[in-house]
Protein backbone atom coordinates (compact mmCIF):
# COMPACT_ATOMS: atom_id res chain seq x y z
CA UNK A 1 0.00 0.00 0.00
CA UNK A 2 1.38 3.44 -0.86
CA UNK A 3 1.27 5.88 1.99
CA UNK A 4 0.32 9.41 1.05
CA UNK A 5 3.18 11.48 2.56
CA UNK A 6 0.84 14.44 3.01
CA UNK A 7 -1.83 12.55 4.91
CA UNK A 8 -1.91 13.28 8.64
CA UNK A 9 -3.18 10.66 11.08
CA UNK A 10 -5.68 11.77 13.72
CA UNK A 11 -4.25 12.06 17.26
CA UNK A 12 -6.10 12.95 20.44
CA UNK A 13 -4.75 15.34 23.06
CA UNK A 14 -4.27 13.57 26.41
CA UNK A 15 -2.80 16.51 28.30
CA UNK A 16 -1.36 19.97 27.72
CA UNK A 17 1.39 20.86 30.19
CA UNK A 18 2.28 24.52 30.49
CA UNK A 19 6.09 24.56 30.67
CA UNK A 20 6.62 28.32 30.69
CA UNK A 21 4.29 31.30 30.15
CA UNK A 22 4.43 30.90 26.34
CA UNK A 23 5.44 27.27 25.90
CA UNK A 24 3.51 24.06 26.45
CA UNK A 25 3.97 20.35 25.86
CA UNK A 26 1.08 18.50 24.25
CA UNK A 27 0.76 14.79 24.90
CA UNK A 28 -0.90 12.85 22.13
CA UNK A 29 -2.23 9.36 21.46
CA UNK A 30 -3.34 8.03 18.09
CA UNK A 31 -7.08 7.76 17.50
CA UNK A 32 -6.46 4.82 15.14
CA UNK A 33 -3.20 4.01 13.36
CA UNK A 34 -0.01 5.50 14.81
CA UNK A 35 2.95 7.06 13.03
CA UNK A 36 6.15 4.95 13.19
CA UNK A 37 8.18 5.45 16.38
CA UNK A 38 10.24 8.65 16.07
CA UNK A 39 13.97 8.49 16.79
CA UNK A 40 15.70 11.22 18.89
CA UNK A 41 15.95 14.42 16.82
CA UNK A 42 13.07 13.71 14.45
CA UNK A 43 10.10 15.97 13.94
CA UNK A 44 6.50 15.63 12.83
CA UNK A 45 4.20 17.91 10.91
CA UNK A 46 1.33 18.88 13.20
CA UNK A 47 -1.85 19.85 11.41
CA UNK A 48 -4.68 21.94 12.82
CA UNK A 49 -7.77 21.72 10.69
CA UNK A 50 -8.63 25.08 9.19
CA UNK A 51 -5.44 26.72 10.54
CA UNK A 52 -2.45 25.03 8.94
CA UNK A 53 0.57 22.88 9.58
CA UNK A 54 3.95 23.34 11.29
CA UNK A 55 7.05 21.17 11.74
CA UNK A 56 7.53 20.46 15.45
CA UNK A 57 10.24 18.32 17.03
CA UNK A 58 9.33 15.30 19.07
CA UNK A 59 10.19 16.11 22.69
CA UNK A 60 9.09 12.75 24.09
CA UNK A 61 8.82 9.52 22.10
CA UNK A 62 5.84 7.21 22.53
CA UNK A 63 7.84 4.41 24.09
CA UNK A 64 6.94 2.08 26.98
CA UNK A 65 3.35 3.27 26.98
CA UNK A 66 4.21 6.98 27.08
CA UNK A 67 2.28 9.36 24.84
CA UNK A 68 3.88 11.24 21.94
CA UNK A 69 5.04 14.58 23.41
CA UNK A 70 5.72 17.75 21.44
CA UNK A 71 6.67 21.09 22.96
CA UNK A 72 5.57 24.29 21.26
CA UNK A 73 6.08 27.96 21.80
CA UNK A 74 3.01 29.89 20.74
CA UNK A 75 4.44 32.21 18.07
CA UNK A 76 1.94 32.06 15.20
CA UNK A 77 -1.44 30.72 14.16
CA UNK A 78 -0.67 27.00 14.25
CA UNK A 79 1.46 26.84 17.38
CA UNK A 80 -0.91 29.09 19.33
CA UNK A 81 -3.92 27.02 18.30
CA UNK A 82 -2.19 23.78 19.33
CA UNK A 83 -1.14 24.90 22.79
CA UNK A 84 -4.71 26.07 23.40
CA UNK A 85 -6.13 22.61 22.67
CA UNK A 86 -8.02 20.84 25.45
CA UNK A 87 -7.71 17.16 26.39
CA UNK A 88 -9.99 15.14 24.14
CA UNK A 89 -9.58 17.43 21.13
CA UNK A 90 -7.87 16.18 18.00
CA UNK A 91 -5.17 17.25 15.56
CA UNK A 92 -3.35 15.62 12.65
CA UNK A 93 0.17 14.19 12.84
CA UNK A 94 2.37 13.01 9.97
CA UNK A 95 5.94 11.84 10.05
CA UNK A 96 8.28 11.24 11.72
CA UNK A 97 10.73 13.03 9.46
CA UNK A 98 14.33 14.10 9.45
CA UNK A 99 17.67 12.87 10.69
CA UNK A 100 18.62 11.55 14.11
CA UNK A 101 20.88 12.81 16.90
CA UNK A 102 24.06 10.68 16.77
CA UNK A 103 23.24 8.60 19.85
CA UNK A 104 24.54 5.49 18.06
CA UNK A 105 27.76 7.15 16.84
CA UNK A 106 28.33 8.48 20.36
CA UNK A 107 28.35 4.96 21.81
CA UNK A 108 31.62 4.59 23.76
CA UNK A 109 32.25 8.35 23.74
CA UNK A 110 31.65 11.20 26.15
CA UNK A 111 28.51 13.15 25.28
CA UNK A 112 28.00 16.89 25.58
CA UNK A 113 24.51 18.32 25.05
CA UNK A 114 24.24 22.08 24.60
CA UNK A 115 20.70 23.43 24.58
CA UNK A 116 19.49 26.98 24.17
CA UNK A 117 15.91 27.96 25.04
CA UNK A 118 13.37 25.76 23.34
CA UNK A 119 16.31 23.77 21.89
CA UNK A 120 16.08 21.53 24.94
CA UNK A 121 12.86 20.07 23.48
CA UNK A 122 14.40 18.35 20.43
CA UNK A 123 17.38 17.25 22.56
CA UNK A 124 15.31 15.70 25.35
CA UNK A 125 14.71 12.35 23.59
CA UNK A 126 18.47 12.08 22.98
CA UNK A 127 19.26 12.90 26.62
CA UNK A 128 16.69 10.34 27.76
CA UNK A 129 18.15 7.75 25.39
CA UNK A 130 21.70 8.31 26.65
CA UNK A 131 20.63 8.20 30.29
CA UNK A 132 18.53 5.06 29.72
CA UNK A 133 21.65 3.42 28.26
CA UNK A 134 24.08 5.09 30.62
CA UNK A 135 26.62 2.26 30.62
CA UNK A 136 27.24 2.67 26.89
CA UNK A 137 28.57 6.24 27.23
CA UNK A 138 31.45 7.92 29.03
CA UNK A 139 31.03 11.29 30.69
CA UNK A 140 27.63 12.91 30.05
CA UNK A 141 27.07 16.66 30.36
CA UNK A 142 24.15 18.93 29.56
CA UNK A 143 24.69 22.68 29.36
CA UNK A 144 21.40 24.54 29.15
CA UNK A 145 21.00 28.25 28.67
CA UNK A 146 17.74 30.10 28.53
CA UNK A 147 16.37 33.57 28.86
CA UNK A 148 15.32 33.79 32.49
CA UNK A 149 14.49 31.46 35.38
CA UNK A 150 10.80 31.56 34.33
CA UNK A 151 11.76 30.19 30.90
CA UNK A 152 13.42 27.00 32.14
CA UNK A 153 11.82 24.00 30.45
CA UNK A 154 11.22 20.62 32.10
CA UNK A 155 12.27 21.74 35.56
CA UNK A 156 11.27 18.49 37.26
CA UNK A 157 13.15 16.37 34.77
CA UNK A 158 16.25 18.58 34.96
CA UNK A 159 16.15 18.26 38.75
CA UNK A 160 15.83 14.48 38.42
CA UNK A 161 18.81 14.31 36.04
CA UNK A 162 20.79 16.47 38.41
CA UNK A 163 20.18 14.00 41.21
CA UNK A 164 21.87 11.27 39.17
CA UNK A 165 25.42 11.22 40.37
CA UNK A 166 27.10 10.55 37.03
CA UNK A 167 25.61 13.32 34.88
CA UNK A 168 26.75 16.93 34.80
CA UNK A 169 23.80 19.33 34.44
CA UNK A 170 24.56 23.05 34.23
CA UNK A 171 21.84 25.66 33.79
CA UNK A 172 22.42 29.33 33.11
CA UNK A 173 20.05 32.19 32.31
CA UNK A 174 20.69 35.38 30.36
CA UNK A 175 18.99 37.60 32.90
CA UNK A 176 17.78 37.22 36.45
CA UNK A 177 16.96 38.98 39.66
CA UNK A 178 18.67 38.21 42.89
CA UNK A 179 16.14 35.57 43.89
CA UNK A 180 17.74 33.22 41.30
CA UNK A 181 20.73 31.46 42.85
CA UNK A 182 21.95 29.69 39.73
CA UNK A 183 24.40 30.90 37.10
CA UNK A 184 23.74 34.04 35.04
CA UNK A 185 25.47 34.38 31.68
CA UNK A 186 25.31 32.94 28.21
CA UNK A 187 25.47 29.22 27.64
CA UNK A 188 28.77 29.49 25.74
CA UNK A 189 30.45 30.56 29.00
CA UNK A 190 29.68 27.12 30.42
CA UNK A 191 31.67 25.37 27.68
CA UNK A 192 35.23 26.09 28.88
CA UNK A 193 34.14 25.37 32.46
CA UNK A 194 32.57 22.00 31.62
CA UNK A 195 36.01 20.40 31.41
CA UNK A 196 35.17 18.08 28.53
CA UNK A 197 37.84 16.17 26.65
CA UNK A 198 37.21 17.39 23.09
CA UNK A 199 38.94 14.46 21.41
CA UNK A 200 36.58 11.88 22.92
CA UNK A 201 33.38 13.89 23.09
CA UNK A 202 30.44 14.08 20.69
CA UNK A 203 28.58 17.40 21.04
CA UNK A 204 24.90 17.84 20.16
CA UNK A 205 23.87 21.47 19.96
CA UNK A 206 20.33 22.77 19.59
CA UNK A 207 18.90 26.26 19.92
CA UNK A 208 18.49 29.49 18.01
CA UNK A 209 20.96 29.73 15.14
CA UNK A 210 22.98 32.56 16.69
CA UNK A 211 23.39 30.60 19.91
CA UNK A 212 24.52 27.56 17.93
CA UNK A 213 27.05 29.65 15.99
CA UNK A 214 28.62 30.98 19.18
CA UNK A 215 28.54 27.52 20.77
CA UNK A 216 30.29 25.95 17.79
CA UNK A 217 32.96 28.67 18.00
CA UNK A 218 33.47 27.97 21.71
CA UNK A 219 33.67 24.21 21.05
CA UNK A 220 36.25 24.76 18.34
CA UNK A 221 38.21 27.06 20.65
CA UNK A 222 38.19 24.19 23.16
CA UNK A 223 39.75 21.98 20.47
CA UNK A 224 36.73 19.97 19.38
CA UNK A 225 36.96 18.63 15.80
CA UNK A 226 34.11 19.75 13.48
CA UNK A 227 33.12 16.15 12.84
CA UNK A 228 32.32 15.68 16.53
CA UNK A 229 29.78 18.52 16.50
CA UNK A 230 26.14 18.11 15.48
CA UNK A 231 23.64 20.96 15.18
CA UNK A 232 19.93 21.08 14.43
CA UNK A 233 18.94 23.46 11.65
CA UNK A 234 15.52 24.99 11.16
CA UNK A 235 14.07 26.25 7.93
CA UNK A 236 10.43 26.90 7.20
CA UNK A 237 8.80 23.85 5.64
CA UNK A 238 5.85 22.86 3.58
CA UNK A 239 5.91 19.21 2.51
CA UNK A 240 8.40 17.86 5.06
CA UNK A 241 9.35 15.03 2.71
CA UNK A 242 11.85 16.51 0.26
CA UNK A 243 9.40 17.35 -2.52
CA UNK A 244 8.71 21.08 -2.46
CA UNK A 245 12.13 22.65 -1.88
CA UNK A 246 10.86 25.18 0.69
CA UNK A 247 13.41 24.12 3.31
CA UNK A 248 16.50 24.34 1.10
CA UNK A 249 19.75 25.00 2.99
CA UNK A 250 22.66 25.19 0.54
CA UNK A 251 22.54 21.95 -1.45
CA UNK A 252 20.42 20.19 1.21
CA UNK A 253 16.77 20.04 2.17
CA UNK A 254 16.52 20.42 5.95
CA UNK A 255 13.50 18.10 6.06
CA UNK A 256 15.52 15.24 4.52
CA UNK A 257 19.23 15.84 5.22
CA UNK A 258 18.39 17.59 8.53
CA UNK A 259 17.25 18.88 10.86
CA UNK A 260 20.23 17.25 12.67
CA UNK A 261 23.41 17.84 10.66
CA UNK A 262 27.06 17.11 11.30
CA UNK A 263 28.83 20.42 11.49
CA UNK A 264 31.75 19.66 9.16
CA UNK A 265 29.23 18.99 6.38
CA UNK A 266 27.62 22.43 6.65
CA UNK A 267 30.46 24.52 8.10
CA UNK A 268 30.97 26.33 4.78
CA UNK A 269 27.41 27.66 4.77
CA UNK A 270 26.63 27.78 8.49
CA UNK A 271 27.44 31.45 8.84
CA UNK A 272 26.09 32.56 5.46
CA UNK A 273 22.92 34.62 5.75
CA UNK A 274 19.73 33.68 3.90
CA UNK A 275 20.98 30.30 2.74
CA UNK B 1 51.66 27.20 53.56
CA UNK B 2 51.31 27.88 49.86
CA UNK B 3 53.24 30.97 48.70
CA UNK B 4 51.38 33.79 46.97
CA UNK B 5 53.58 33.23 43.95
CA UNK B 6 52.57 29.56 43.87
CA UNK B 7 48.90 30.54 44.13
CA UNK B 8 49.25 33.07 41.28
CA UNK B 9 50.96 30.57 38.99
CA UNK B 10 48.36 27.89 39.78
CA UNK B 11 45.48 30.05 38.49
CA UNK B 12 44.16 28.86 35.13
CA UNK B 13 44.10 32.51 34.05
CA UNK B 14 47.88 32.68 34.42
CA UNK B 15 48.60 29.33 32.73
CA UNK B 16 52.00 29.43 31.00
CA UNK B 17 53.10 32.62 32.74
CA UNK B 18 56.84 33.18 33.16
CA UNK B 19 57.51 32.47 36.88
CA UNK B 20 59.50 35.74 37.14
CA UNK B 21 56.36 37.66 36.11
CA UNK B 22 54.34 35.49 38.50
CA UNK B 23 56.64 36.69 41.27
CA UNK B 24 56.07 40.33 40.25
CA UNK B 25 52.29 39.85 40.30
CA UNK B 26 52.48 38.05 43.64
CA UNK B 27 54.21 41.17 44.98
CA UNK B 28 50.91 43.02 44.40
CA UNK B 29 48.67 40.21 45.71
CA UNK B 30 46.99 39.34 48.96
CA UNK B 31 44.52 36.68 50.05
CA UNK B 32 40.89 37.48 50.82
CA UNK B 33 37.93 35.64 52.26
CA UNK B 34 34.38 36.88 51.82
CA UNK B 35 31.29 35.60 53.61
CA UNK B 36 28.10 35.05 51.63
CA UNK B 37 26.47 38.41 50.84
CA UNK B 38 29.66 40.38 51.46
CA UNK B 39 30.64 42.75 48.66
CA UNK B 40 33.97 42.51 46.87
CA UNK B 41 33.27 45.99 45.52
CA UNK B 42 30.48 48.45 44.82
CA UNK B 43 29.50 50.27 41.63
CA UNK B 44 31.16 53.70 41.33
CA UNK B 45 33.97 52.95 43.79
CA UNK B 46 37.56 53.22 42.70
CA UNK B 47 38.74 49.99 41.05
CA UNK B 48 41.78 49.69 43.28
CA UNK B 49 42.01 45.90 43.35
CA UNK B 50 40.77 43.07 41.13
CA UNK B 51 40.21 39.48 42.13
CA UNK B 52 41.04 35.98 41.01
CA UNK B 53 38.38 33.67 42.39
CA UNK B 54 39.93 30.61 43.98
CA UNK B 55 36.71 29.24 45.45
CA UNK B 56 33.05 30.18 45.45
CA UNK B 57 30.63 32.17 43.29
CA UNK B 58 30.25 35.93 42.86
CA UNK B 59 27.31 37.81 41.29
CA UNK B 60 27.85 41.03 39.36
CA UNK B 61 24.80 43.14 40.10
CA UNK B 62 23.20 46.45 39.20
CA UNK B 63 20.90 48.28 41.57
CA UNK B 64 18.28 50.62 40.19
CA UNK B 65 16.03 52.61 42.47
CA UNK B 66 12.55 51.13 42.73
CA UNK B 67 13.48 47.99 40.79
CA UNK B 68 14.71 44.60 41.93
CA UNK B 69 18.47 44.14 41.82
CA UNK B 70 19.46 42.75 38.41
CA UNK B 71 22.18 40.09 38.15
CA UNK B 72 24.34 40.84 35.11
CA UNK B 73 26.38 37.70 35.38
CA UNK B 74 27.94 35.24 37.76
CA UNK B 75 31.62 34.38 38.05
CA UNK B 76 33.03 31.20 39.42
CA UNK B 77 36.25 29.59 40.68
CA UNK B 78 39.08 30.22 38.23
CA UNK B 79 37.46 33.41 36.88
CA UNK B 80 38.59 37.02 37.14
CA UNK B 81 36.33 39.50 38.90
CA UNK B 82 36.70 43.00 37.51
CA UNK B 83 38.38 44.58 34.50
CA UNK B 84 37.72 48.25 35.28
CA UNK B 85 41.11 48.51 37.03
CA UNK B 86 42.67 48.42 33.52
CA UNK B 87 40.71 51.26 31.96
CA UNK B 88 40.53 54.88 33.12
CA UNK B 89 38.76 56.29 35.08
CA UNK B 90 39.27 53.03 37.07
CA UNK B 91 35.78 52.85 38.60
CA UNK B 92 33.65 49.70 39.05
CA UNK B 93 30.55 49.64 36.90
CA UNK B 94 28.66 47.06 38.94
CA UNK B 95 28.53 45.59 42.42
CA UNK B 96 30.26 42.27 43.07
CA UNK B 97 28.58 40.23 45.81
CA UNK B 98 29.71 36.89 47.19
CA UNK B 99 26.95 34.30 46.81
CA UNK B 100 28.79 31.61 48.72
CA UNK B 101 31.86 31.64 50.95
CA UNK B 102 34.55 33.01 48.64
CA UNK B 103 38.33 32.71 48.66
CA UNK B 104 40.03 35.11 46.31
CA UNK B 105 43.38 36.55 45.45
CA UNK B 106 43.20 40.33 45.34
CA UNK B 107 45.69 42.12 43.09
CA UNK B 108 46.43 45.74 43.89
CA UNK B 109 45.63 47.66 40.70
CA UNK B 110 47.99 50.63 41.11
CA UNK B 111 50.84 48.27 42.04
CA UNK B 112 50.29 46.06 38.99
CA UNK B 113 49.74 48.98 36.62
CA UNK B 114 53.06 50.41 37.85
CA UNK B 115 54.85 47.11 37.17
CA UNK B 116 53.27 46.89 33.71
CA UNK B 117 54.48 50.44 32.91
CA UNK B 118 58.00 49.66 34.17
CA UNK B 119 58.33 46.31 32.44
CA UNK B 120 56.62 45.97 29.03
CA UNK B 121 57.05 42.18 29.17
CA UNK B 122 54.84 42.05 32.23
CA UNK B 123 52.44 44.52 30.61
CA UNK B 124 52.26 42.39 27.46
CA UNK B 125 51.78 39.18 29.45
CA UNK B 126 48.85 40.81 31.28
CA UNK B 127 47.33 42.22 28.08
CA UNK B 128 47.62 38.83 26.38
CA UNK B 129 45.48 37.39 29.15
CA UNK B 130 43.04 40.26 29.60
CA UNK B 131 42.33 41.03 25.91
CA UNK B 132 40.73 37.60 25.16
CA UNK B 133 38.81 37.82 28.44
CA UNK B 134 37.43 41.23 27.50
CA UNK B 135 36.52 40.05 23.99
CA UNK B 136 34.78 36.97 25.41
CA UNK B 137 32.82 39.11 27.84
CA UNK B 138 31.90 41.54 25.07
CA UNK B 139 30.66 38.68 22.89
CA UNK B 140 28.69 37.29 25.81
CA UNK B 141 27.16 40.72 26.43
CA UNK B 142 26.21 40.91 22.72
CA UNK B 143 24.52 37.54 22.94
CA UNK B 144 22.64 38.56 26.08
CA UNK B 145 21.56 41.79 24.39
CA UNK B 146 20.35 39.94 21.32
CA UNK B 147 17.87 38.15 23.54
CA UNK B 148 18.15 35.13 21.24
CA UNK B 149 15.58 33.10 23.14
CA UNK B 150 12.98 35.87 23.00
CA UNK B 151 9.46 35.39 21.73
CA UNK B 152 10.20 36.57 18.21
CA UNK B 153 12.89 33.97 17.68
CA UNK B 154 11.52 30.46 18.02
CA UNK B 155 14.20 27.86 18.67
C1 LIG C 1 12.68 20.85 12.04
C2 LIG C 1 11.94 21.88 12.84
C3 LIG C 1 11.62 21.61 14.14
C4 LIG C 1 10.92 22.56 14.90
N1 LIG C 1 10.59 22.25 16.18
C5 LIG C 1 9.85 23.12 16.90
C6 LIG C 1 9.45 22.79 18.22
O1 LIG C 1 9.77 21.72 18.75
N2 LIG C 1 8.70 23.69 18.88
C7 LIG C 1 8.32 24.89 18.33
O2 LIG C 1 7.63 25.67 19.00
N3 LIG C 1 8.72 25.24 17.09
C8 LIG C 1 9.45 24.38 16.36
N4 LIG C 1 9.83 24.70 15.10
C9 LIG C 1 9.47 26.04 14.58
C10 LIG C 1 8.04 26.05 14.05
O3 LIG C 1 7.85 25.07 13.09
C11 LIG C 1 7.76 27.43 13.44
O4 LIG C 1 7.87 28.44 14.40
C12 LIG C 1 6.42 27.48 12.77
O5 LIG C 1 6.47 28.53 11.84
C13 LIG C 1 5.26 27.73 13.71
O6 LIG C 1 4.08 27.91 12.94
P1 LIG C 1 3.00 29.00 13.33
O7 LIG C 1 1.91 28.92 12.32
O8 LIG C 1 2.61 28.82 14.74
O9 LIG C 1 3.76 30.34 13.26
P2 LIG C 1 4.04 31.23 11.97
O10 LIG C 1 2.81 31.97 11.65
O11 LIG C 1 4.64 30.39 10.92
O12 LIG C 1 5.10 32.21 12.63
C14 LIG C 1 6.40 31.75 13.03
C15 LIG C 1 7.34 32.92 13.29
O13 LIG C 1 7.52 33.62 12.11
C16 LIG C 1 7.11 34.96 12.29
N5 LIG C 1 6.37 35.32 11.06
C17 LIG C 1 5.20 34.80 10.64
N6 LIG C 1 4.83 35.36 9.50
C18 LIG C 1 5.78 36.27 9.19
C19 LIG C 1 5.96 37.18 8.13
N7 LIG C 1 5.11 37.28 7.14
N8 LIG C 1 7.10 37.96 8.13
C20 LIG C 1 7.98 37.86 9.14
N9 LIG C 1 7.85 37.03 10.19
C21 LIG C 1 6.77 36.24 10.20
C22 LIG C 1 6.22 34.97 13.48
O14 LIG C 1 6.24 36.22 14.13
C23 LIG C 1 6.86 33.92 14.30
O15 LIG C 1 7.97 34.43 14.98
C24 LIG C 1 10.55 23.80 14.32
C25 LIG C 1 10.88 24.06 13.00
C26 LIG C 1 11.59 23.14 12.26
C27 LIG C 1 11.94 23.43 10.85
S1 LIG D 1 9.79 21.06 3.24
FE1 LIG D 1 9.45 20.49 1.18
S2 LIG D 1 11.41 19.89 0.55
FE2 LIG D 1 11.67 20.21 2.67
Amino acid sequence: MTVNPYLPLPYRVIAVRQDTPDTATVELRPVGAAIPEPAPGQFTMLYMLGVGEAPISVSGAPIEGAPLAQTLRGVGAVSKAIIRLQPGEELGVRGPYGTIWPVAEADGHDVLFIAGGLGLAPLRPAVRHVLANRERYGRVSLLYGTRSPQDILYRDELAMWRRMLDVQIEVTVDRAHRSWHGAVGVVTELIPRAGVDPSRTIAMVCGPEIMMRFSVQALQAAGMPCEHIYVSMERSMKCGVGLCGRCQFGPDFVCKQGAVMRYDRIAHIFTVREI
Amino acid sequence: MESLEGIVLAQPFFAGLDPAIGALIAGCARNHRFDPDAYLFHEGEEASEFFLLREGDVALEIQAAGRPTLVLGTVHAGDIVGASWLIPPYRWNSDARARTPVRALGIDAACLRGKCEDDPRTGYAMMKRFAPLLVRRLQAAHLQLLDVYGRSDPA
